[in-house]
């Protein structure tokens, strides 16, 4: 069976622990952390991944300059992103979704919906 | 009319009554044979045997049927068991759910002795888990009445007014060591939040946290935000308390440590 690889950049260590959580309960996949979005961005470069979970609002390196820069790269740029963040305003979400995310999730997340999103872009059961 | 033509008139006669004759023993002969059939018909016994067939087949039909209602009858409660074990696992999903909210908020608490750490954990779990807007964590100044903000989200410390043990809002709230929510959405006087969570050690308060506003998504609180004031308020006192006694005796242990080294030397 096909194990996918799923990026959670994010600098709160509550949400990671809390997405890693809900991500662990897909079979067959292998969770990465990332703290920072160059942290995120350094990951992502050097290895194959099936998904992401970007947060906007971090230090180094913002979520939404990280997808403009995985966006315009040619080997990456098919990834599918999930973007987790507080910003709930419709700018932000057109903001987000205009440079190349494919979902928008607002905080306080729901696992269950993490999940749903996450196996109909990774297009497993 | 002629001779000739009573003749043949007389002859055509004779010939239809002939024919009727015929016809008649026709009849008659047939009618024997039917007779004949239907003694050995009832001889051999065939009405019984179909008789019989059609009350078996009948048994059978009323049997099929009772065994069809049966069926319905045990479909509709396997039906009503499918329904009931659907909403027992969303109900189940659901919990899993809060509790993995609750655990990842105690392990974070308790994860660390640093108390900057300590608060910073406070406040992520309170942006993000429970998704507050505007906020301030109170921490009572040294051995003072004093409720003074120690950090803050939304507004800079300095913006919220300090407060003391039962007085306002906050301070009675405080004092009442119980979570006290007032009916708000959001509230834009700094002297009275949405929500105050008093963090207490066995009834010891040691500060709380003020909740002003919650992130523009948010529309209410839930039952799992209230699980998370319970846990706050307990786990969130002691992880603090416990960071700032560290960081106290760590700082006394280096002065000690200072002290002796000067003695020695």
């Amino acid at each position: 069976m096909e194990r996918h690889r799923i990026l959670i950049v994010e600098d709160s260590p509550t949400m990671r622990q809390l997405l890693v959580f809900a991500l662990r309960r897909l079979k067959n996949v292998e969770i990465v952390e990332a703290q920072d979005g160059m942290d995120g961005l350094r990951k992502i470069s050097s290895d194959h991944f099936d998904l992401a979970l970007i947060d906007i609002n971090m230090p180094v390196m913002d979520g939404l300059k990280l997808i403009s820069l995985i966006r315009g790269e040619d080997t990456l740029k098919e990834i599918p992103i999930i973007v987790i963040t507080t910003e709930g305003a419709k700018e932000d979400r057109d903001r987000a979704l205009v440079l190349g995310a494919n979902e928008y999730l607002t905080k306080p997340i729901q696992a269950n919906r993490v999940l749903a999103l996450a196996r109909g872009l990774l297009k497993i059961e | 009319m002629s001779t000739d033509d009573l003749s043949r008139k007389g002859q055509d006669i004779l010939h239809i009554v002939g024919k009727a004759k015929e016809f008649t023993e026709e009849l008659l002969k047939e009618n024997e044979r039917l007779r004949f059939k239907i003694a050995s018909l009832e001889a051999s016994g065939g009405g019984q045997m179909a008789d019989d067939r059609v009350k078996t087949l009948d048994r059978r039909v009323h049997e099929l049927e009772d065994k069809l209602a049966e069926v319905e009858a045990r479909y509709r409660k396997v039906e009503e068991e499918n329904k009931e074990f659907a909403d027992r696992y969303i109900e189940i999903e659901e919990q899993n759910n809060n509790l993995a909210n609750l655990y990842v908020a105690s392990y974070q608490l308790h994860s660390t002795l640093d108390f900057k750490e300590v608060v910073r954990i406070v406040q992520e779990i309170v942006i993000n888990l429970i998704g507050a807007e505007v906020f301030a964590v109170y921490l009572f100044d040294g051995n003072s009445q004093d409720l003074a903000v120690a950090a803050s989200e939304g507004l800079p410390p300095s913006a919220f007014p300090k407060c003391s043990l039962g007085t306002g809002p906050l301070g009675k709230a405080v004092a009442s060591t119980e979570t006290t929510c007032w009916d708000t959405a959001r509230s834009d006087d700094l002297r009275q939040p949405i929500v105050c969570i008093p963090l207490a050690i066995q009834k010891r308060p040691i500060g709380a946290i003020a909740i002003y506003s919650l992130l523009q998504q948010k529309n209410g609180f839930t039952a799992l935000d209230h699980e998370l004031f319970t846990l706050l308020g307990g786990h969130a006192a002691t992880a603090i308390f416990a960071a700032r006694l560290y960081s106290q005796s760590e700082r006394k242990l280096n002065t000690i440590q200072g002290f002796i080294d000067l003695l020695t030397k």
